[in-house]
């Protein structure tokens, strides 16, 4: 064979994402430069970092619900302490990274000690996110601190006159970060056999519960981060803010390749994931005569097609065995 | 307790690597293990032979740190140890392969050996070193040369159990459990496994063996030690200890003591009208191709040890399993039974041998429990009229005197014995042609096995007939007009009234 069977699906939306692009920049005067693809990064920073954290999840088994509210009230909390109590952000924004990771381990604890499923779990920590917005406020609060300010404007510029923002390059090390924890850690090696048979993972002598804590404990970090990008993009705090963002994030998983099962899935390919959804978006924008649904409509679509394209897979390799 | 300094076999001037002593492990109501030694030797191969309850997965669970045991002394090289996990069991050197490979069929071979102790430099997993290690590891120790990078789910059982020996030996094991990894092999992947287990035995590793096939323990082991019930019966030498002393002891009967009971079986009704015929019949992995005949009122047990084949025979006249070679006739439809729904309506019932996971429904009541398949024959439009099922089920709850007589108790709540009436009650209401009862006096008191012995032949009386499948060599000898014995998924003999007597059936099942 000519491709090891193990990189197909990711080969598929790498491909699939290459079409799309190629797609609109032959149907979209000015859609194939650099800043078109940049943009796409631009947009989607904040639903990369989430993404990668979920990936972790996802290949564990598992799943999080809770990553669009802890997303919110990471936008809120950050908010209401730096304009409303004058705290500094060089205080605020670890601290937001702090209550992130606990508010994982949290409901990982949970998960692994009581035996629940993290279905309902990251249910009960979704809706106990977002209501904790609202006790904060249920109003926008606008940021106008001079730092968030900066984050949110500065342009990084690159060779060839196109530029990023701040967000992006925190994007991209967070992705670089999980390729190399799920790649070359123990911890992330542990993730995959524990998503391949938490039985098995048992009897092999590996540590479980902290495998399947830290996994949790990664996607609170991740959508705090998250929640901090998001807040420099919107300079606001609201209890409305990525409102059913959990559900892109697992769209953007699965389309990059990942199983729902557990056990498979690449952190690049989620990257791309991510990609596909933002050149959808894109498309439609330059269409300009779509709706944005019509990005819904796209991904749903995508979506099935993937998760038929992994029953296929799944069920070949038990045809022919070496 | 068993006669454990006479059966001691002798190993002068050589120290037992592992010795287990006086072992007790009770769980509530069971006496699962009930002062069991064991002892095992660097480089030999020992097999645990035993019968179902007898213990053997509970004295491995024992060894394996999965339970702790209750009372008795576990010496490891000399020292005596407490095992309470299986991660500890691993420290110590014990490592297990399971029947069911316990590995991440997701993850590459490499890692499947690997994983928890990677090569590392700063953290960093090293690949390139870890393939290397692994090929090196399989092809020295295993004469085994695949792609390790591969995942492990694109090998077959076989690879993946030498892989689960792999991972097992690279934790510098120095007894290696095998429990059963050879009943979803076949024969030439067997002949690969004993290579590779021999080779192991001359490197000085002690290997417990665990099998259900007579022809493999006489093959490989030096040793065999023997449970039954949760006791020690003996260790012996395998060259010196005969297959059918080794069955006697598995089964619990001395040769001698062996007497034999007047038949209560109805005896020559002359030449039967024949109902089933099966020729050639065989599922690959499960049964090799047999012949068998049941004609009308006829009662035909299948004798032979756990796992021997008797539940996979039974299993593909009901057309539970596929056959994949063969013929199956009933009466006078000359079609092959393809699933379990044509069975029924041909007239088959069966009665599987876990009642508890594949029969009865314990949140429903007596009455709704012995209607259920009657109801699922007329399709579940057509729902029987609630006084007709209250006169059914107080029919047979009178018939087969179920205890209490209550049609509305919930089933989870009867005794064993009572259940499994239940279960038979309902599948007499289908008015069968053919009764198949897997173990059906299992795990029951006697007066109840008693009750469901004369039931069964009662109804060959009534001219049904019933396929008997038992471990208790009396029960067979007792209910049987004809006996086939399988041994390692082979039909072996085939004996009628004449020549039935539990020795002779003893000494088919054991073979030669």
């Amino acid at each position: 064979m000519l491709l090891n069977r193990k990189y197909l699906p990711i080969a598929v939306t790498v491909f699939l994402f290459a079409l799309m692009f190629l797609a609109g920049a032959f149907r979209y005067t000015g859609f194939f430069s650099l800043q078109v693809f940049f943009n796409l990064l631009i947009d989607n920073a904040f639903l990369l970092i989430v993404a990668v954290g979920m990936t972790f999840v996802i290949v564990s088994g598992g799943i999080d619900l809770s990553v669009g509210s802890m997303i919110a009230l990471t936008t809120m909390i950050s908010a209401s302490l730096v304009q409303e109590q004058g705290w500094p952000p060089a205080v605020v924004i670890p601290l937001v990274l702090v209550l992130g990771t606990l508010f994982g381990w949290g409901m990982g604890a949970v998960i692994h000690y009581f035996k629940i499923q993290p279905f309902i779990v990251t249910l009960a920590g979704m809706f106990l996110a977002r209501g904790l917005c609202y006790v904060i406020s249920i109003n926008t609060i606008t940021i106008d601190h001079p730092f968030y300010q900066k984050m949110a404007q500065t342009k990084v510029s690159l060779p060839g006159g196109s530029f990023v923002s701040i967000s992006v390059l925190i994007a991209l090390v967070v992705v670089a970060a999980g390729v190399y924890v799920a790649h070359y850690t123990r911890l992330g090696r542990n993730v995959y056999a524990l998503g391949g048979s938490e039985q098995s993972a048992l009897l092999m002598g590996l540590p479980v519960a902290r495998t399947k804590i830290a996994v949790y404990a990664i996607s609170g970090f991740c959508s705090a981060l998250a929640g901090v990008v998001f807040t420099f993009y919107m300079l606001s705090g609201y209890g409305l803010h990525a409102m059913g963002l959990e559900l892109d994030t697992i769209a953007s998983v699965v389309i990059g390749g990942t199983l729902l099962t557990g056990g498979v899935g690449y952190v690049a390919g989620t990257f791309f994931g991510v990609l596909i959804q933002g050149v959808i978006q894109t498309i439609i924008s330059f269409e300009g005569t779509l709706s944005s649904w019509w990005t819904k409509i796209v991904i749903g679509l995508l979506l099935f097609l993937f998760i038929l394209f992994q029953r296929l897979l799944l069920v070949r390799p038990a045809a022919r065995k070496l | 307790m068993g006669d454990w300094i006479g059966d001691l076999t002798e190993k002068k001037g050589v120290r037992p690597l592992l010795g287990m002593t006086g072992i007790y492990k009770h769980f509530p109501g069971v006496k699962a293990l009930n002062g069991v030694n064991f002892r095992l030797f660097p480089g030999e191969v020992h097999a645990l032979m035993g019968e179902n309850g007898a213990g053997k997965s509970t004295l491995i669970k024992v060894l394996t740190g999965v339970y702790s045991i209750d009372r008795g002394s576990v010496e490891l090289d000399g020292r005596q140890v407490a095992i309470h996990s299986p991660r500890q069991a691993q420290e110590a050197g014990i490592s297990t392969v399971y029947q069911e490979v316990n590995l991440c069929p997701n993850l590459t071979v490499a890692e499947n050996i690997f994983i928890g102790r990677e090569p590392r430099a700063f953290g960093r997993i090293r690949w390139k070193e870890m393939n290397r290690r692994a090929e090196r590891l399989l092809r020295e120790r295993l004469q085994l040369e695949i792609d390790v990078s591969r995942p492990l789910a694109d090998y077959s059982v076989a690879v993946q159990q030498l892989v689960a020996i792999a991972r097992a030996l690279n934790i510098s094991a120095k007894v290696l459990i095998l429990d059963e990894p050879t009943s979803s092999l076949d024969r030439g992947e067997v002949g690969q496994l004993f290579a590779v287990m021999r080779k192991l035995k001359e490197e000085g590793l002690a290997i417990l063996f665990v099998t259900h096939f007579l022809d493999q323990v006489y093959d490989i082991s030096d040793r065999i030690t023997i449970l039954r019930g949760g006791e020690f019966v003996g260790e012996y030498e395998a060259a010196s200890l005969p297959r059918i002393e080794l069955v006697s002891k598995m089964i619990g009967k001395e040769m001698e003591a062996l007497e034999e009971r007047p038949k209560t079986a109805g005896s020559a009704r002359g030449p039967r009208e024949l109902l089933l015929e099966a020729s050639g019949l065989a599922r690959q992995g499960a049964i090799e191709p047999f012949d068998l005949r049941i004609g009308k009122g006829e009662v035909v047990s299948l004798a032979g040890l756990l796992g021997s084949g008797r539940t996979e025979l039974a299993r593909l006249l009901f057309g539970a399993d596929r056959s994949d070679q063969g013929k199956l006739r009933l009466g006078d439809s000359p079609g092959t039974i393809h699933s379990p729904r044509q069975a029924i309506d041909e007239g088959l019932a069966f009665c599987p041998e876990n009642r508890k996971t594949e029969g009865i429904v314990d949140d429903l009541s007596v009455r709704e429990n012995i209607l259920l398949a009657m109801q699922a024959t007329r399709g579940w439009l057509r729902m029987i009229p609630r006084r007709k099922q209250e006169e059914l089920a107080d029919e047979y709850i009178k018939a087969l005197n179920i205890n209490p007589p209550n049609p509305e108790q919930l089933v989870k709540n009867l005794s064993g014995g009572n259940q499994q009436k239940v279960l038979l009650a309902r599948w007499l209401l289908t008015r069968p042609k053919l009764l198949i009862l897997d173990e059906p006096t299992r795990g029951i008191d006697i007066g109840a096995k008693a009750e469901i012995q004369k039931l069964v032949l009662k109804l060959a009386g009534e001219g049904m007939a019933v396929l008997f499948i038992s471990s208790e060599l009396e029960e067979v000898v007792r209910v049987s007009d004809r006996i086939v014995v399988l041994r390692d998924r082979k039909v072996v003999k085939e004996m009628i009234e004449d020549d039935i007597g539990q020795q002779q059936v003893m000494r088919a099942i054991a073979g030669g």
